[in-house]
């Protein structure tokens, strides 16, 4: 125990660990947020469609030689996710089968220009990099993580800022935009967060594992409450703790994150589970 | 000037209309009921009459000085509600959102407000319950209380009763004649025509045969259609 403790100190003092331990916990606390929403707007897949576009977006930015992905890879993203959650129920295709089209159909383009184009002789271990985190997290540049900083944060903002809103057109679009509200605005505002936050966490989880960073928080609080304040805290909460045990673990333990995060958040879900029946067993 | 005058309304699918060539008007102080069969396009008037639906002939004019966002709305309830985490106090709030603008959070008013109609309505005390666990009837007094929330001169309420006891039901009326004598006009759509009816100052009927008119006028409708099939009105 003394031994990994000490371990654990000695890697908390290089400066990537604490650009990662920053970087993660703000992406949690963010993705957790805003999967409450996707999660009642029974939208739970769009993370995985959308991560898979991203994936797709970041093949095509590397064979083209971009210097900045992210420049590229965020505005694709962003136009599918728009595309995705403005089609609603007017759309020819609907949204179950939008979803998965544009998911394996991005994944295969993308695995496909890797595959043809990129000179590194090492293509599977980049590819299984880009879908699951890998150490990516670990290897930020300052750049980088300035940027996740900051978007990280106006994504904070935004969601504290229409934190009610939120609330309102998720419970009930019909009425919102009955009484006057442009709830398309809003839906379209959601997407466009959805579609960052997805981006941001690509680094953190890696494509394949992006929905059940963005859901298991969410559903594992709300096997324990029943107000909309009350998931959205408990999410969060379960969400940071577990993106920080997870990253510890995965430090010490030299496992890869992502899977690492997302195991945990898995386990916190069936922990809230029991939880949750084992309180209506005894109040029922 | 009516509050809403409907010109030659057509609705429902493109090459499908479920209803067509309607006009009526609703005025301020009007406490209206739509009836009509299963499949008629009650709910499909209703959500054309909000601009949730555009209209696939004729007009929906607002006049009297009425905008959307002095409209309340009771809506038949989604199954999206059904397992949705929220109170009853977030619910009742939200009602506040249309006039709201982009304003982040509620004021002092507006939760004192919430507070009264929640009050109003008997389920001040549940305000902190969370909506999916509560019995049909009390769901709808809190999406009753939402709707008070955005109306302050119109409440249209898409079968209000549906699926409550006869008690619930009875004080369900009661709030809502007790809303219309407060000023409020009211349409609302029934299939419940002997226990809704005698409220209402005025009853439109759509279906293969549409109506618009007083309640005597229509049970005289009622009665002209049924006596040539040998029926008894």
């Amino acid at each position: 125990m003394d031994a990994l403790l000490s371990k654990l100190l000695l890697y908390l003092q290089y400066p990537f660990v604490i650009h990662a331990l920053i970087v993660g916990l703000l992406i949690a606390l963010c993705s957790s947020l805003f999967g409450v929403t996707l999660v009642l707007k029974r939208f739970s897949f769009i993370g995985d469609g959308l991560a898979h576009v991203a994936f797709g977006a970041m093949a095509a930015a590397s064979v083209l030689g971009f210097a900045n992905r992210t420049a590229f890879i965020l505005p694709v993203t962003i136009l599918c996710a728009v595309w995705l959650l403005r089609g609603g129920q007017s759309a020819r295709v609907k949204g179950d089968a939008a979803i998965a089209m544009i998911s394996v159909g991005a994944l295969a383009f993308g695995y496909l220009l890797l595959h043809l184009f990129t000179p590194s002789a090492n293509i599977s271990a980049d590819v299984c990099g880009t879908l699951f985190g890998s150490a990516s997290i670990l290897t930020l540049t300052e750049e980088e993580v300035w940027l996740c900083a900051v978007l990280s944060l106006l994504m904070l903002l935004v969601f504290i800022l229409f934190y009610h809103k939120i609330f309102y057109v998720t419970f009930d679009e019909d009425f919102a935009r009955a009484v006057g509200t442009n709830a398309r605005l809003y839906n379209l505002l959601i997407a466009l967060v959805i579609a960052v936050i997805i981006v941001l966490s690509m680094n953190l989880v890696g494509s394949l594992l992006i929905s059940a960073f963005v859901i298991f928080p969410a559903l594992s609080a709300m096997r324990l409450f029943a107000t909309f304040r009350t998931v959205t805290i408990g999410a969060a909460v379960v969400s940071v703790l577990g993106a920080l045990l997870g990253l510890l673990l995965a430090i010490v333990a030299g496992t890869p994150v992502g899977a690492t995060i997302v195991a945990i958040d898995a386990l916190a879900f069936f922990l809230c589970t029991l939880a949750g029946r084992l309180r209506d067993g005894a109040t029922g | 000037m009516p509050q809403i005058l409907c010109r030659d309304l057509a609705a429902g699918y493109p090459g499908h209309p479920v209803f067509s060539g309607l006009n009526f008007s609703v005025n301020a102080g009007d406490y209206l009921c739509i009836v009509g069969e299963n499949g008629a396009g009650k709910t499909t008037l209703m959500k054309t009459l909000l601009g949730l639906r555009k209209p696939l002939a004729g007009r929906v004019e607002f006049g009297d000085g009425l905008t959307p966002r002095e409209i309340g709305y009771l809506s038949q309830q989604t199954p999206v509600q059904r397992d949705f985490p929220a109170s009853v106090r977030e619910v009742v709030l939200s009602g506040f959102q249309g006039r709201m603008g982009l304003r982040p959070f509620y004021n002092r008013a507006e939760k004192e407000q919430a507070r009264e109609n929640m009050a109003r309505l008997g389920i001040e005390d549940l305000a902190g319950h969370c909506y999916r666990d509560l019995s049909g009837g009390q769901q709808q007094r809190v999406l009753l209380a939402r709707a008070l929330g955005a109306a302050r001169k119109l409440l249209l309420l898409d079968e209000p009763v549906a699926g409550l006891d006869p008690l619930v039901t009875a004080d369900m009326y009661r709030i809502l004649r007790e809303l219309h004598q407060s000023g409020m006009t009211i349409v609302m759509i029934t299939h419940d025509v002997s226990e809704a009816l005698p409220f209402a100052n005025r009853v439109l009927h759509i279906g293969k045969r549409l109506f618009s008119g007083s309640q005597t006028e229509y049970r005289s409708w009622r009665a002209a259609l049924a006596a040539p099939a040998g029926k008894a009105g």
